[in-house]
């Protein structure tokens, strides 16, 4: 028996091993195939209920693969180190936002 | 088809056939169109029966009175325009019936459920009747405003995308105090649930009055959602008495800053629940709904109102929320035509499909979408098969499932987060869930010892009945 342990999540994503950029960009190959509108978010100290990270450039409307989106995630990466990001996806014909999981925790150390 | 009777008023028993079944009739787009499956007395013609029902659901009493001289019968009454033998039943009948939408008033499904399912049902020359769809037309269904909120907002209030909600009914039912309560549920969130729930039975009994449960719970919710960092939430049930306590509920939970309330739409009544989704909506609180009593009415296959109908009510009359079965777990509901009514409630257009039980095309015209909730006798190994059917836009509720859990209730909502996560995972790389489901959860066992240790407790169970709900 075993208690659980204190951890911050990141909602989507955020309850298995981080993801490694092979396995990222798969959920954006999938997302691309839905077709909805892939993009980067960034944010320094996320609270649950900020609606609104920063977004990284404008949501990549003319994304064909996945590794153009996944050049953005490393490029904002290596520029906000100190930044959580997610990758999020936007439903033009539904109008709504529909995708949203995290791809970056900066200096934590995952129990996985 | 003229209904005059030019030649003054003849007293005498009505003869509906002549009046309210007219198989020329073309149903106009502005008619509220209904399917009966009707069950005629022996002996009683199935057109005869028909016109009954149109007319004891619309204008029609059983004699002829002087007073309908002074009005235009052609105008309001139900006609029965179809009337088919339901396949493999003996003198079992599909009734169409359009009624003209000024029969009913705007915004009150209180008021078209009085005409359609009143009377008529314990009309003597039928041996049975059940509702089984309806079809609302746009312009009557325009004067509703439907759900608080709808699927879309949820998601944006919550945060959460890409993935079915989770959640858990606290248990046991009845007997926890208020702060033995709270831990509970405090426990369920932290461990990566976004919701748990009231039960239906909770009120405000003696042992736990709701001022105390919704305190108590509030604390939990908020250190939960400061301790993981995720938007967290509790149904707290408001169902009441009276509207009047059920007002007061919502306002102090409101109040309190809890995000969802709940309501029992069938026992609560419809007019109050269309009250109680307007609060919502103007204040900014999520509405889930149960449904107790529901299987009294839906469960008999040749009588009572079919689900679906019950579910199309709620859409219009509000709730973000509603329980629909599972199809997996402990409580029936035949797959597709339970994903037929599940269509009713979240999507935009809905195609007639027999297969699907849904008997007409009904255009929601941007009505927003009510959240499925499967919630009963599932565990995580039937994860793979309710994210495959109920897709994302759903909620998924364990509460043995996670209460049940060996090591308690926070690593038994880790076990069912991780058991979805890596469900969402798998799909979207292109995986078959329904072929490799068991595969991607035991895969997920060998890092997560929470979703492990449930894998071990309840590998062994199994609900397998005949589904009741066909065609």
């Amino acid at each position: 028996m075993k208690t659980l342990p204190k951890e911050r999540r990141y909602e989507t994503l955020s309850y298995l091993p981080p993801l490694t950029d092979q396995q990222i960009a798969k959920q954006i190959d999938f997302m691309i195939d839905q077709g909805y509108i892939p993009g980067v978010e960034f944010e320094k100290d996320p609270t649950p209920e900020l609606h609104h990270w920063t977004l990284w450039k404008l949501p990549l409307f003319d994304a064909r693969s996945s590794q153009e989106v996944l050049n953005e995630v490393r490029e904002c990466r290596s520029e906000y180190s100190d930044c959580y990001i997610r990758v999020v996806g936007f439903d033009n014909i539904k109008q709504c936002q529909t995708v949203s999981f995290i791809v970056y925790k900066p200096n934590t150390q995952s129990r996985y | 088809m003229a209904t005059k009777t030019g030649a003054g008023f003849k007293a005498g028993v009505q003869d509906y056939r002549l009046t309210y079944y007219t198989p020329d009739y073309t149903p106009k787009d502005t008619d509220l169109l209904a399917c009966f499956r009707m069950t005629p007395q022996p002996g009683v013609p199935a057109e005869e029966c028909a016109a009954a029902v149109a007319a004891e659901s619309s204008t029609g009493t059983w004699t002829t009175v002087w007073t309908d001289g002074l009005t235009d019968l052609d105008r309001y009454k139900g006609r029965c325009y179809e009337v088919e033998p339901v396949p493999g039943e003996d003198n079992q009948y599909f009734c169409f019936v359009a009624y003209p939408m000024d029969l009913f008033e705007e915004g009150s499904v209180t008021n078209i459920l009085t005409s359609l399912v009143g009377n008529v049902f314990g009309f003597k020359a039928l041996r049975a009747l059940r509702l089984e769809d309806i079809r609302f037309p746009v312009a009557l269904l325009k004067t509703f405003q439907g759900p608080p909120h709808g699927i879309t907002v949820e998601r944006d209030l919550l945060n959460k995308y890409g993935r079915p909600l989770l959640g858990c009914t606290i248990k046991p039912k009845l007997g926890l105090s208020a702060k033995n309560y709270g831990r509970a549920v405090y426990e369920c969130l932290r461990g990566g649930l976004d919701f748990t729930k009231d039960d239906e039975n909770i009120n405000s009994q003696p042992f736990m009055r709701w001022r105390d449960r919704f305190l108590f719970v509030q604390e939990a919710i908020e250190k939960a959602q400061a301790e993981t960092n995720e938007v967290k939430g509790h149904y707290l049930n408001v169902t009441a008495a009276t509207c009047e306590d059920m007002m007061e509920r919502a306002e102090f939970a409101k109040e309190i800053g809890t995000p969802i309330v709940m309501h029992d739409f069938l026992t609560g009544g419809f007019t109050a629940n269309t009250t109680l989704s307007k609060w919502c909506r103007r204040n900014g609180v999520l509405l889930h709904i149960h449904r107790a009593m529901h299987a009294v009415i839906d469960r008999q296959r040749n009588h009572g109102i079919h689900f679906r109908v019950l579910a199309k009510c709620l859409r219009l009359s509000g709730g973000d929320h509603l329980h629909s079965g599972t199809v997996v777990g402990k409580l029936e509901g035949e797959r597709d035509i339970t994903l037929g009514f599940v269509d009713q409630m979240r999507e935009d257009y809905v195609e007639e499909d027999r297969s699907r039980g849904n008997f007409f095309t009904q255009d929601w015209a941007s009505l927003p979408g009510v959240m499925p909730v499967a919630s009963g006798g599932i565990h995580v190994w039937h994860m793979p098969a309710l994210v495959e059917i109920f897709g994302d836009d759903s909620c998924l509720q364990f509460g043995g499932g996670t209460l049940g859990h060996p090591w308690g209730n926070a690593p038994g909502a880790t076990a069912n987060r991780v058991a979805l996560e890596a469900c969402i995972q798998a799909r979207n790389e292109g995986r078959s869930l329904a072929r490799e489901g068991n595969d991607v959860i035991r895969e997920a066992c060998r890092w997560s010892p929470e979703l492990a240790a449930a894998c071990e407790l309840w590998k062994e169970i199994k609900f397998e009945f005949d589904a009741v709900d066909t065609l």
